[in-house]
């Protein structure tokens, strides 16, 4: 039944970024042009992605093998079913993210936007290729450039502070990189190979247990970027970056390669059965269920909303890490769906985030009382992602907490499910606040008489409630957030669109045979 | 019938030497013409060095006998895979910094044109000599060569350089006369002085003092030579202070060669066997391991980024002899023997090569030294501070670049060899090598001036170094990449494998 295609698509799909990131370049002095080409790589981008899917659902694999690296270590794409979800909602999210980041930094006047885009490019082309890697080599490659690639956002601003974030953010994840790329080799001296295999390729080697727990230890390191507690803290720093970074690449990209890359090595390469053997699976609930907890805890105290958020991300990427760490077909099925699913969210509450900065200028929690009221679009929209975080239907957020809990619950061990059911509620903590100041409190007096000093205020004075329909360029911000919140709405009703659940039940079926 | 390639060896060498006395005579008459005579010789030379190493590939070794003596009583030029490949790199190499030097050697020493182009192709003389011949007298001729060729063109700024130049003169001839008293050594014991007869007469006498005393002048006289820590302290000020182009042959090609004069005492004086009796490679593995993590150091301590390029030319001395030492443990294809340190021969020669040109470009332009200085110069430059962004993170080790194909094949090896505190050094020192590059690439693109708040507005005019600086500058930038993707598709990895084959490294697909 399973066929493997030779074909070039996985290729294609990595030289739209590519070729995209050059003619950004030589386009860099025409913005309409520049921003045309960003656009329509995204575009293509998503379509030829898309176009594997009906081959993949079929129980195929698509195999696009360029040259020999060394004996047994090819670089080569192979796509399977997971994979396949991460390469897509990255591409879907870089087309919206793209429409927006044309309103946020032509709205704020941001300089380097060239630099801006093109790094944007070299990131997804970073970020697809981790997706669509068929080996541990082919991935470290692709990792590294998304790593390097992102830097120049990261430092955007070129302030002190973002110098600052900037240089944290390389020293953690270029510092997790050496530890990958020694696990890589590692592997490769144990296996013979770095193949990702479902079901793993270390069962039946020689290398002691020791040697395994070692190993195991210099891949979690490795993928720092998956931002688990105590190797956390560049996660927020790096929200000096403009909103759209943060957004695709600290809620989708960056931060999903590192998970990805930890489900790749729970599940395609030490195999669910050695794990359970070595009880690692264990550690890692217990490191990720920490996580869950303390970061969400560390949210509440944020009041930046941008940092709030990224508290947010670090607790809902360890739901991830817990689930494929429940080694249960259901936990896996959780962690694989919640990719797309936290992505489309997370990206949401971003957005919003950037969209309450540019028009409202504020970053602050504290200072957005009854901006619901002046921003009712955008508000919603952040509610139902907030909402979707917390894990009420009918949001996305739901089916994965579902499918998580419905793991725990298949481990045998109920103190799991309490983990979740606890880092759920303490969502709901750090949530409400800032939807209780959006819409029940409200809008100070002060700002309504003092208003007049901000421009935006100044100009839409007599009805500050109905201020973002009116700026054209919001609407280049408006329409992306709000088609993730609906999207956000309707992967709860119908699971199966983009075939999501057809993808990750394909995987499942592949790691777990007998299920 | 015998092709005319197998004449080309002693071409190379003669041609380049002759070229030295026409540009000093023709330089007489025009200054304008040295350069061009330069560039053609080069040209010539190159392309040469190109059908050398096909012919090698192809047919076979050369083995060319100057006047038709028969060794061992004559002197013999041999070109095998490994000499044919490090010629080519070098030329490479003397080709593109001859076509920078035009412009900056105009404007840095205005008076000495005809000068510093006469010394510069005795050094390429003296360079090609090194890597062609087959005896290891003639050998020693040319390092001298080579040498006082390199002591002349240091000094050529004057003032600070001349006590640079000095330095490196005393431990340079010190050096050189390590080798010769291993020279003699051996020829007392032997009579002989030809590499392949040396070869054939030392196995019975491999437990003699005397050859092993040889050795161990060999071993310390090519360290200096090759600034190898803790015998490097020459070595920064001369790169520092050297005129640009200098500094890039002196890193990329001159201490290169040292390595590989090494390689070829080692292995075809001496033998594997030879080697595998005593435990001298694992010591220089660990001094080469010692050397990187020093090296690196050394250079996140500096502010001029000449010097600071110059310790990282001391790391990677490090790295190339710690590949050097892992040689004979690393057996399995493709990251056997020899190869990992000749890819990285090369491998340095590109990126040191760039940088440094880049480094002469920011001389040049500003006269700008300083890290520091080098505020906003990503938009004023925009081409040639990519190219040092792509060289610098090629020498950090990101992927696909250059640097990460060594990183990868030398840790490879040491896994192999079983030298798990290898694999860890070399991670180390990527991260090293990240502060320090990291640092002048923040500086260049990220930093905002003092004073101006913010650059929205600010345009700052483009102020690029004339094409015939800039095009060897991203020749080689670009290299930096094309190479590093070759090396993972492994198209070039037959010629090094050719070179395991010939010194009985075993390795073969």
């Amino acid at each position: 039944m399973i066929g493997i295609t030779e074909s070039l698509q996985p290729l294609l799909a990595l030289l739209c970024p590519a070729l995209g990131s050059i003619l950004i370049l030589i386009f860099g002095k025409r913005p309409n042009v520049r921003e045309a080409w960003t656009l329509l790589a995204s575009l293509f981008q998503f379509l030829i992605i898309f176009s594997m899917v009906p081959t993949i659902l079929d129980g195929g694999k698509i195999v696009c093998h360029l040259f020999t690296m060394f004996p047994g270590i090819d670089f080569e794409f192979r796509v399977d079913a997971f994979g396949l979800l991460f390469a897509m909602t990255a591409s879907f999210l870089w087309i919206l993210v793209s429409i927006y980041s044309i309103g946020y930094m032509r709205a704020l006047k941001e300089h380097a936007q060239t630099r801006f885009y093109f790094c944007f490019a070299l990131a997804i082309l970073g970020a697809v290729g981790v997706a669509l890697s068929g080996n541990l080599v082919t991935m470290y490659i692709f990792y590294e450039i998304l790593t390097v690639s992102t830097y120049p956002l990261v430092a955007h601003k070129q302030s002190s502070e973002a110098l600052f974030a900037g240089r944290k953010y390389l020293a953690y994840l270029l510092t997790g990189g050496c530890f990958l790329l020694g696990a890589v080799v590692l592997t490769y001296s144990i296996a013979g190979t770095a193949d990702f295999r479902p079901g793993g390729i270390l069962t039946g080697t020689m290398a002691s247990h020791s040697m395994f727990i070692i190993l195991f230890i210099l891949f979690i390191i490795g993928f720092m970027k998956a931002a688990y507690m105590p190797f956390h803290s560049w996660l927020p720093t790096a929200m000096v970056a403009p909103t759209p970074v943060s957004a695709l690449l600290h809620a989708v990209a960056v931060v999903k390669a590192g998970v990805f890359g930890v489900v790749r090595i729970v599940a395609y390469i030490y195999g669910v059965d050695l794990m359970q053997e070595l009880g690692l699976g264990i550690l890692l609930v217990s490191f990720a269920g920490f996580t869950m907890i303390v970061a969400s805890l560390f949210a509440i105290a944020q009041d930046n909303l941008k940092r709030r958020l990224a508290y947010s991300t670090i607790s809902q990427l360890s739901f991830i890490i817990f689930g494929v760490a429940l080694l249960s077909p259901m936990g896996v099925t959780g962690a694989m769906i919640h990719i797309p699913f936290h992505g489309f969210m997370k990206i949401t509450l971003f957005l919003c985030a950037g969209a309450i900065l540019v028009i409202a200028g504020k970053k602050n929690i504290s200072e957005m009382s009854g901006i619901g009221r002046r921003m009712p679009v955008t508000m919603l929209a952040f509610t139902v992602g907030a909402l979707g975080m917390c894990g009420a239907p009918p949001i996305a957020g739901f089916i994965s907490k579902w499918y998580l809990g419905w793991g725990a619950v298949q481990s045998g061990h109920l103190i799991f499910l309490g983990f979740l059911l606890l880092a759920s509620l303490l969502d709901v903590v750090y949530f409400y606040p800032i939807l209780r100041a959006a819409f029940f409190e409200k809008i100070p007096a002060r700002e309504l008489l003092l208003g007049d000093q901000e421009v935006q205020v100044e100009v839409f004075s007599k009805k500050p409630e109905r201020l973002e329909i009116k700026r054209p360029l919001y609407w280049l911000m408006l329409i992306p957030l709000s088609i993730t919140a609906v999207f956000s709405i309707l992967f709860c009703l119908f699971p199966n669109l983009f075939y999501i659940y057809g993808l990750v039940q394909v995987a499942i079926r592949d790691l777990f045979r007998e299920f | 019938m015998s092709s005319v390639v197998e004449h080309f060896p002693v071409l190379v060498v003669v041609v380049s030497l002759l070229s030295a006395i026409t540009i000093f005579i023709a330089g007489w008459i025009n200054r304008k013409t040295s350069c061009y005579i330069s560039i053609a010789t080069l040209f010539g030379q190159f392309i040469a060095s190109l059908f050398i190493l096909h012919h090698v590939m192809t047919i076979g070794p050369i083995y060319y006998r100057l006047g038709g003596w028969v060794p061992p009583w004559g002197i013999e030029y041999v070109m095998d895979a490994l000499n044919a490949y490090v010629l080519v790199i070098l030329l490479f190499l003397g080709l593109v910094c001859v076509i920078y030097s035009k412009r900056n050697i105009e404007h840095e020493l205005p008076q000495k044109v005809v000068s510093f182009y006469t010394i510069y192709q005795l050094l390429i003389t003296g360079l090609c000599g090194i890597t062609v011949t087959g005896d290891i007298f003639n050998m020693y001729v040319f390092i001298e060569i080579t040498c006082l060729s390199a002591y002349a063109l240091i000094a050529a700024r004057g003032k600070i350089a001349l006590k640079a130049s000095f330095t490196y003169l005393v431990l340079g001839s010190i050096g050189a006369c390590f080798f010769l008293l291993g020279i003699g050594f051996l020829y007392a014991v032997t009579g002989s002085l030809n590499m392949k007869d040396l070869s054939i007469l030392l196995p019975p006498l491999y437990g003699n003092r005397v050859v092993l005393a040889a050795f161990v002048f060999f071993i310390v006289g090519l360290s200096i030579k090759m600034a190898l820590f803790p015998l490097h302290t020459w070595l920064p000020d001369a790169h520092a202070f050297a005129p640009s182009e200098i500094s890039a042959m002196l890193s990329g090609i001159i201490i290169e060669v040292s390595t590989y004069a090494f390689i070829r005492v080692a292995f075809s004086v001496f033998t594997v066997n030879f080697i595998k009796l005593l435990p001298i490679f694992e010591i220089i593995s660990w001094v080469a391991a010692i050397a990187i993590i020093v090296g690196s150091i050394l250079a996140i301590t500096q502010s001029n980024l000449k010097r600071m390029l110059a310790y990282s030319s001391v790391a990677n001395m490090g790295y190339i002899m710690l590949a050097v030492g892992l040689s004979t443990s690393a057996t399995r294809y493709p990251w056997a023997g020899l190869t990992p340190a000749s890819m990285h021969i090369l491998n340095h020669a590109l990126m040191k090569g760039c940088l440094f040109l880049v480094a002469g470009a920011f001389i040049y332009k500003g006269n700008l030294w300083e890290i520091k200085d080098f505020q906003g110069l990503g938009r004023r430059m925009p081409y040639t501070c990519a190219a040092f962004v792509i060289a610098a993170i090629s020498m950090i080790g990101v992927p696909p670049s250059v640097g990460f194909a060594s990183k990868l094949y030398i840790i490879l090896a040491s896994l192999e060899a079983k030298q798990y505190v290898f694999v860890a050094v070399l991670l180390l020192s990527s991260l090293l090598n990240l502060v320090y590059f990291w640092r002048v690439i923040e500086t260049m693109y990220m930093k905002v001036e003092e004073g101006t708040d913010h650059i929205h507005t600010s345009h700052v005019p483009r102020d690029e170094i004339p094409l015939s600086m800039l095009i060897p500058i991203l020749t080689l930038s670009s290299l930096c990449i094309v190479m590093g993707i070759l090396w993972l598709t492994k198209i070039p990895i037959p010629i090094l494998n050719r070179v395991n084959v010939l010194f009985g490294l075993v390795g073969g697909p």
